[in-house]
């Protein structure tokens, strides 16, 4: 075989910096491959060497994660995570990032992260069944945010809107931090039968490698290259690397891909998302410790004229690779030709453990795929520990504003008014299987067809705590997404983690990435919650500067019954109850930052156990009907939390004052963690269960009326709450 | 009842549809995909449900008129079978030419996903006999080109001969700007043939027909059916 024409020596080292390989790591790709590369070799070194696929600054820091548990049927390395859900379904489930290509091109940066995150989900067997998101936006004062803003929510609809999965669930939260990167995190949750569960590894020397789905085209290239660099003021140049999706192509994908999973005809089957074809061929290839050639010839091209090396980097949008068993392709051909998609055999497995590029009978690369992966980089970078921040007294804190016009701030401020402007572009409904709406509950909660057994889902990240402490905010953002499923009533299962820090070539950073981890580990062991899938996403900064670190969790729970799900709206007539244990924690609130303006203060601690305890006898009690509805108290507080529930359904509830310990406006605005508000027929049974259990209760007072009235404060109407609740992104965004 | 839920490249909304008929009927439909050139022996009601059938891509509906599937779906309706569009499906028929007028972008410019209030503008009907005339429910909307138009002309004969077979109309079952959320003419949310067979509607009655799911608004519409060809038989 003809060894590819390198490179000249010169040009080679230029492009390799040009690629974003540091010399160390270039010197090494001319060891593995005893001569100059040629430019598709450079190509593929740099996308697969490159943060965004290798993992090179935090595979070290995320072995310390907890990945098993007896429910866990895949963890973290393929295309999603798999869990046992019981009656022989699994759940599919992973988060991904599309935080660089939203910001250059809002729609379709963020409608491809959706599109891809579908794709590694049914990629598994899985029939994709929700879609959520957690996205952090800027100030919209900032330059270019509101477009920002918008384009990223049309873009999330746009996509799942088409392709017919509902968007039930997410977060957003607004702070300057990210005012020149904005992170777009996508998740979606599918459905398998447990023992079809379709994985990466190739297998079978001589069996084809096949291509479906949509033609490649020049879009894309070295996009995961992109995603791995810090932002400059030339970022907008950068636009012809954001890929552009086509959700209708990928509805017709989903389609056959199942049809043809229902068969028996695939091996191993895996999305081409960040690098493309590179990265499946090489991926898949590598897991099945065998070798791949490929033809690029037969590569189905949307343009003329294009080389080896555009093709391999192209990050060009609905396509998958597949290994198929050998004599099959036929009726997969047939089942991708009905659903009008491109197929293609494109190679075969070889038993040379090497990737073998050919394209009209030249060879492009030629690349022995073990050093490939073994010898990519793993960086132990520098560590600086984040410094302590004081913990705050609330009684060094006086209120400016009085409890009830702080209220009234805080349910109409960015991080906390109402999300509808959002969710009313998202169909959430489609499939009819959508049980609690957005808005409605603390997860969402969606039925499996013909069964009566839901899914609960959430996302959930504090980033201001995670700043101000990352190992505590690490801990607090497992720990709310574990709080959020047992509030409808959901046993929680795992966890997808997307961390979105910043350059980790700085210690401070990889200190916070470090502590985050640390924290987060502590919660997934305490609360038998495991990490199963997860996504890295660095060099989140623009012009030196780091977005606040923001480990988002993604956390999925199950109910054997859609029907004993509940919200968070209460009706009239019911004891308004607290469990969980107060304080009046205020260092790093968002009473602190939106009334006092101040943001300072270490944040809320998080104890695992009590949080254990207080879930526990949550989730119990809502199964057995005794709690009717359920919030936990997260962003805002005590008082926030009792507003949210009130506006559900505009019934009102009048409140006992503060307890005399505690100054008011600490007790009501405080974000002391393990608290949930609850409502039942007779707060005086629940505080006799919750002693027994070894969790504190509070009787806060009874719902009724049109008005949120405080004993000694006065009053305020549910709709006046209502008005300041929803006039804000509507109002900002021009409706 | 014997339905056949046509499935066009695109569309998503078609085991929805399934559901509901299925609970309003006790029978599994058939599901057509848009190659077929022939409806199964004996069907009764055709449904075309709603997605986004060739992604929308050229005019939403335009594509799918098109398909293979469309003329078997004009000869039932020739012979006076019933056919029901929502959504997408509405959207097919127009283009179709199978009902009057056109669906233009939601006035607000943006994709509209919540609940609306319909007002049952036509009782007696095989889509609505189970409502009173003047009978309000509650549907999910969810679509970004809902904005029903039609010339004068086209609206006045339409309502002249009671063709007009849904209003958006708000929580007190007025007819108001406020309630119109995708700004369509007069504020028709659903139409009629003039032989009042086919019905077309960018609403989802199929998505509120359990409960569970927030409730059974939606359910008539499907019992509607059942019982009109329950009557017919």
């Amino acid at each position: 075989m003809s060894a590819p024409a390198p490179l000249d020596a010169a040009r080679a080292q230029q492009l390799a910096a040009e690629f974003g390989l540091k010399p160390e790591e270039y010197e090494r790709v001319l060891v593995i491959l005893g001569r100059t590369p040629s430019l598709t070799e450079l190509g593929v070194f740099s996308v697969m060497w490159s943060e965004h696929c290798s993992y090179k600054s935090s595979r070290v820091w995320l072995r310390e994660l907890p990945t098993k548990a007896p429910w866990v049927i895949q963890g973290p390395g393929e295309n999603a995570g798999v869990i046992d859900i019981g009656e022989g379904l699994a759940a599919v489930f992973k988060m991904e990032s599309h935080n660089h290509p939203s910001y250059i091109e809002p729609y379709n940066g963020a409608a491809t992260g959706v599109g891809g995150i579908l794709r590694d989900v049914f990629t598994m067997g899985a029939r994709p069944i929700a879609n959520l998101n957690a996205l952090r936006f800027g100030s919209p004062d900032a330059p270019r945010m509101k477009q920002v803003i918008d384009g990223v929510v049309r873009g999330i609809g746009g996509y799942g809107n088409c392709v017919g999965v509902p968007t039930v669930g997410g977060e957003v939260n607004f702070h300057p931090a990210y005012n020149g990167n904005p992170l777009v995190n996508a998740m979606t949750v599918g459905i398998a039968h447990s023992d079809r569960i379709f994985l990466s590894a190739a297998a079978g020397v001589g069996n084809p490698v096949v291509y479906v789905g949509s033609k490649t085209g020049r879009d894309g290239i070295h996009g995961a290259t992109m995603a791995s660099a810090e932002f400059s003021a030339d970022s907008e140049e950068k636009r012809p690397t954001v890929q552009i999706g086509d959700p209708f192509a990928e509805k017709l994908l989903i389609e056959a891909c199942l049809e043809l999973m229902a068969t028996d005809a695939i091996v191993a089957i895996q999305d081409m998302g960040a690098a493309g074809l590179t990265s499946s061929g090489v991926e898949m290839a590598s897991k099945g410790g065998v070798g791949i050639e490929l033809f690029m010839e037969r590569v189905p091209q949307r343009e003329e004229g294009m080389s080896a090396y555009e093709m391999m980097l192209s990050e060009s949008q609905e396509r998958m690779l597949m290994i198929l068993k050998p004599g099959r392709e036929p009726e997969a051909e047939a089942i991708f030709r009905k659903w009008e998609l491109d197929f293609a055999v494109i190679g075969h497995l070889t038993n040379s453990g090497r990737i073998v590029i050919r394209h009209n009978g030249v060879v492009e690369a030629d690349i022995p795929l073990a050093p490939l992966e073994s010898e990519a980089p793993l960086y132990r970078r520098p560590i600086a520990d984040t410094p302590r921040s004081p913990i705050l007294e609330a009684g060094d804190i006086p209120d400016p504003v009085g409890v009830l016009p702080a209220l009234k701030s805080l349910v109409g401020s960015l991080d906390l008014c109402s999300r509808r402007w959002i969710w009313d572009q998202y169909d959430s409904l489609v499939n009819g299987q959508t049980v609690q709406r957005p808005g409605g509950a603390d997860a969402a909660v969606v039925k499996i067809e013909g069964r009566k057994r839901a899914l609960a889902m959430t996302t959930d990240c504090t980033p201001r705590y995670c700043y101000a402490d990352p190992e505590e905010g690490g801990r607090q953002a497992v720990t709310e997404a574990w709080r959020n499923l047992t509030a409808v009533g959901a046993q929680p299962l795992a966890i997808t983690d997307n961390m979105n820090f910043g350059n980790p070539e700085k210690p401070e950073i990889m200190g916070q990435f470090a502590a985050a981890v640390r924290g987060m580990a502590s919660a997934c062991h305490t609360l038998d919650f495991p990490v199963i899938s997860g996504n890295v996403s660095l060099y989140n900064e623009t012009e030196g500067r780091g977005i606040l670190p923001t480990p988002a969790i993604g956390g999925v729970g199950v109910l054997e019954d859609a029907a004993q799900a509940i919200g968070l709206a209460f009706d009239a007539g019911l004891d308004l109850v607290l469990l969980g244990e107060t304080h009046g924690w205020l260092g790093q609130s968002l009473w602190l930052r939106e009334i006092a303006g101040r943001e300072e203060g270490a944040p809320p601690p998080v104890d695992l156990a009590a949080e254990r305890r207080a879930g526990d006898f949550v989730r119990a009690r809502i199964l057995d009907g005794t709690i009717t509805a359920c919030h936990d108290v997260s962003d805002g507080g005590l008082l926030v939390a009792v507003a949210e529930m009130a506006m559900g359904k505009g019934v009102g509830v009048a409140l006992e004052p503060a307890p005399e310990t505690i100054p008011p406006h600490a007790f009501w605005f405080g974000e002391d963690q393990g608290r949930y508000v609850v409502a039942v027929a007779s707060a005086d049974d629940l505080k006799i269960a919750a002693a027994g259990a070894g969790v504190p209760a509070y009787r806060l007072g009874r719902t009724g009326g049109g008005a949120l009235a405080l004993d000694g404060q006065g009053s305020i109407s549910v709709n006046e709450l209502r008005a300041a609740h929803e006039a804000t992104l509507p109002a900002l965004m021009g409706g | 009842m014997k339905a056949a839920i046509i499935v066009f490249p695109g569309t998503n909304r078609e085991r929805d549809m399934k559901i509901a008929l299925e609970r309003a009927s006790g029978h599994a439909p058939a599901m057509l995909f848009h190659r077929e050139t022939e409806l199964p022996a004996g069907t009764d009601l055709v449904v075309l449900p709603g997605g986004f059938s060739y992604g929308d891509y050229l005019r939403c509906g335009a594509m799918a008129a098109q398909s293979p599937i469309m003329a078997a779906v004009r000869a039932h309706a020739d012979r006076g079978g019933l056919v029901l569009g929502v959504c997408n499906g509405f959207q097919i028929m127009i283009e179709a030419g199978l009902l009057p007028g056109g669906l233009l972008r939601n006035a607000t410019l943006r994709f509209l996903s919540m609940d609306c209030r319909m007002r049952v503008e036509r009782a007696g009907t095989p889509f609505t006999g189970r409502w009173q005339k003047g009978a309000t429910f509650r549907a999910p909307m969810a679509h970004g080109d809902g904005n029903y138009f039609a010339d004068e002309a086209t609206l006045d004969r339409l309502e002249g001969e009671g063709l007009v077979a849904f209003r958006y109309v708000d929580d007190r079952g007025e007819v108001t700007p406020e309630a119109n959320r995708n700004g369509s003419a007069r504020n028709i949310a659903g139409i009629l043939s003039p032989n009042l067979r086919m019905c077309g509607l960018m609403p989802h009655p199929e998505d509120l027909v359990d409960p569970l799911m927030g409730g059974e608004d939606g359910l008539p519409m499907f019992e509607s059916l059942v019982e009109s060809l329950a009557e017919t038989a």
